[in-house]
């Protein structure tokens, strides 16, 4: 009997504890707009960022110093997290995730209003900033870009210049020819995917709108039944990628590769390609001093493909800044969130594209403005249907696992060829479209 | 059995005292987790949202319609077969230990040494060594191979090279185990043995492995649910590609990159259950004798 009620009661405490957790209570207000007055503005927050380096070299505290001039009410705290995406999802089950955060890319779009603040209407916020299509639920912006990168091969200038080739590629074909010709006149590797470590090769889907330069090319998506066809972004995209494996332009044994390294190996010609957005551009310039070498023969040259005589540089937006909708501190976390896009210069500091409107183009993109390569900003009006089939069809636009089967294709280590793994997944992408927003 | 005083009524209490932080923690470290996966594979959850929606058995259901989740076990395979090296290896070195050996200590230690290192560690290490020139590329070229095949990039041979490492990380523990069954083998059993003009081989065929018997049997359900769920080790050094993807590292990425928490949790209860089926069968096939000292 008194075993029984033993057990009795253990087992409603596994209910109970399972019970917890699902705590929605949103305190005060949804929304977090900007302090008038800035001395008015009282209270800690805390901000969580993936920039652990940042935070443990003290540059965030710098940036929070200058932060308490203008706002000498408020104090900031950060909390830099290395696994930024997985650990703030999981936290954001509870109200405890940080005044300001980073979204992460997993929540889906229709949940911004549960978890984050409005920021204002979407007339306002997108007078200002680029990008807030993308977190505009409802005609309410709920996170602003922190900076936004363009992407393009990064190269070195002296290992092509060896090879005989000057001048930027207009087609993939040329682009095969010229690391065909690096093959041959050096010793370098022409291209390096970085298959081990996974992430460079995600940055392959953002060729979407800079092969066509359409700015509905995200969108289209949504409803493409092919998204590989050819000629369309993906289909040019995975299809160069492949070639370039096919055709042995690429490291032989990519299941070893390694990202750190590759730095170096390309700032000293070793490697003389990769596909990166142009962040990677200030990385390997810091490689090159490291190494020894003169860091402007890093070079950055745009997707290989012209639309009227122009490339296109698609800008793709990085982390958007929002604030907790718990957060008891909502006007000093928005303060926070205005002063570090309009004033810290923080977009500057590290040479990536502001999301402000009309501010100047940072140093990595200059080869682009140069030679007056037209950057467009893609609409993402439809973002949130994209995930959904990508999820849904377990395609991965965002993973590296379908580009790494088509690398392990190219060089023959799997069964296939190009068109029969783009028309799979064509076949799993439409499959899933046809199910979703139903 | 009436209790008669005061101290005798709460007696019964005394040993869930001394249970009660075990327990405690192993209901909410292992039960209440079982148990909100369960509940979770039975909602459509993405892992985030603050709503999830009751299907029923539909995760299920879409579970076992698509047979390509379960090819995956394939690579179990290898790891199976490894372990039965592996158990060979441990038992090997473990008789050899358990006489006086020279350095036998050393030994111990040097064979235990891998298990201690963290899987992490461990994973880089070999990644190192499997690199095109690395450390295995350099030994077999003092040998006259020059060019060897790649060790983790060649679909035939990832595995290989996988299982190999969970070979060299998990013998360690499996000899431990061994080791200290033989060494509980009354010292008079061996003399006799002596005496009676046994040879090495006889002595383990019918005095040593008789003995230990349970510890292999142990192993053995180890060493099977281990390949069933293989997971550290290649999500490492591969991260599931190139052909090493197991069924962990597949569940794992339904629920953390396809947001697909449902139906993942779904592939964790199958594993589950499947891990206790041939638990289950196993026992029932090789049962353990009852023995009065244990």
């Amino acid at each position: 009997m008194r075993r029984k009620a033993l057990i009795g009661a253990l087992a409603a405490l596994t209910l109970a504890v399972a019970g917890c957790g699902g705590d929605d209570d949103p305190g005060g207000s949804t929304e977090a707009l900007s302090p008038a007055d800035p001395a008015a503005v009282q209270g800690e927050i805390t901000v969580l960022t993936n920039r652990t380096d940042l935070v443990t070299d003290g540059t965030m505290k710098r940036y929070a110093d200058e932060f308490t001039k203008v706002y000498p009410g408020v104090t900031v705290k950060f909390e830099a997290i290395t696994d930024y995406e997985g650990e703030v999802k999981i936290r954001m089950n509870t109200d405890n995730y940080g005044d300001v955060l980073l979204i992460p890319n997993t929540i889906a779009v229709g949940d911004y209003p549960k978890f984050f603040a409005g920021l204002g209407s979407a007339a306002d916020v997108s007078g200002k900033y680029l990008f807030t299509s993308k977190t505009t639920v409802d005609y309410k912006v709920y996170g602003v870009a922190s900076f936004a990168a363009s992407n393009g091969f990064v190269y070195n200038k002296d290992v092509w210049a060896r090879a005989g080739v000057t001048d930027w590629p207009t087609t993939p074909d040329e682009f095969l020819a010229d690391l065909a010709a690096v093959k041959a006149k050096t010793d370098a590797t022409p291209y390096y995917t970085n298959y081990k470590d996974g992430w460079p090769l995600t940055a392959w889907s953002n060729v979407v709108g800079s092969v066509t330069c359409d700015a509905g090319a995200n969108d289209k998506l949504a409803s493409a039944s092919d998204p590989w066809a050819s000629g369309s972004d993906l289909g040019v995209g995975d299809r160069l990628l492949y070639d370039i494996v096919d055709r042995d332009l690429a490291e032989p044994d990519p299941s070893t590769t390694n990202w750190e390294d590759s730095k170096g190996l390309l700032a000293t010609g070793k490697i003389a390609t990769m596909w990166l957005g142009s962040w990677a551009v200030t990385q390997m310039r810091d490689a090159a001093e490291k190494a020894g070498t003169s860091p402007d023969s890093i070079g950055f040259m745009p997707f290989p493909t012209q639309v009227g005589g122009k490339y296109c540089a698609v800008l793709a937006p990085d982390y958007f800044y929002a604030v907790n909708v718990h957060s008891a501190k909502k006007a000093a976390a928005r303060a926070w969130v205005d002063w570090v896009l309009d004033t810290s210069g923080f977009a500057d500091d590290n040479e990536a594209v502001s999301s402000l409107k009309g501010a100047p183009m940072p140093a990595p993109l200059t080869p682009f403005t140069d030679a007056g390569v037209s950057f467009i900003e893609l609409s993402q009006a439809k973002t949130a249907t994209v995930n959904e089939i990508d999820n849904a069809s377990e395609v991965g636009l965002t993973t590296p696992d379908y580009r790494q089967r088509l690398v392990d294709v190219a060089r023959g280590a799997a069964p296939g060829d190009a068109d029969s793994v783009l028309a799979e997944l064509a076949g799993k992408w439409s499959e899933a479209a046809k199910l979703a927003g139903s | 059995m009436k209790p008669t005083t005061r101290y005798g009524r709460l007696a019964w209490l005394t040993p869930w005292l001394y249970l009660a932080v075990p327990l405690a923690l192993l209901v909410t470290f292992t039960y209440v987790p079982v148990g909100a996966m369960l509940s979770y594979s039975l909602t459509d959850w993405d892992g985030v949202s603050p709503d999830r929606e009751f299907v029923g058995v539909d995760n299920y259901v879409a579970l076992f319609t698509r047979p390509e989740l379960f090819k995956v076990f394939v690579v179990s395979l290898y790891y199976l077969v490894a372990s039965v090296v592996q158990i060979g290896v441990a038992l090997y070195f473990a008789a050899v230990l358990t006489f006086r050996t020279r350095f036998r200590n050393l030994f111990k230690g040097i064979l235990f040494f891998p298990y201690l290192v963290n899987g992490v560690a461990v994973a880089f290490v070999f990644l190192y060594f499997f690199r095109r020139g690395g450390t295995l590329d350099t030994v077999l070229g003092l040998f006259g191979v020059a060019d060897g095949p790649f060790w983790l990039g060649d679909r035939d041979i990832v595995n290989i090279s996988l299982s190999g490492v969970s070979v060299w990380r998990f013998a360690g523990l499996n000899f431990v185990l061994f080791l200290g069954a033989m060494q509980s083998i009354p010292q008079e059993l061996h003399e006799a043995a002596e005496l009676d003009g046994a040879g090495r081989w006889q002595v383990f065929r019918h005095i040593i492995a008789p003995g230990i018997r349970p510890v292999i049997g142990l192993s053995v359900i180890l060493a099977v649910s281990g390949s069933l769920s293989v997971f550290e080790i290649p999500y490492i050094m591969t991260g599931g590609a190139g052909g090493s993807l197991t069924f962990v590292i597949q569940t794992v990425k339904l629920a953390f990159q396809f947001n697909k928490t449902g139906l993942a949790s779904a592939a964790a209860v199958v594993l589950l259950a499947l891990i206790l089926l041939i638990t289950w069968a196993q026992r029932r096939l090789v049962p353990d004798e009852r023995r009065s000292a244990a």
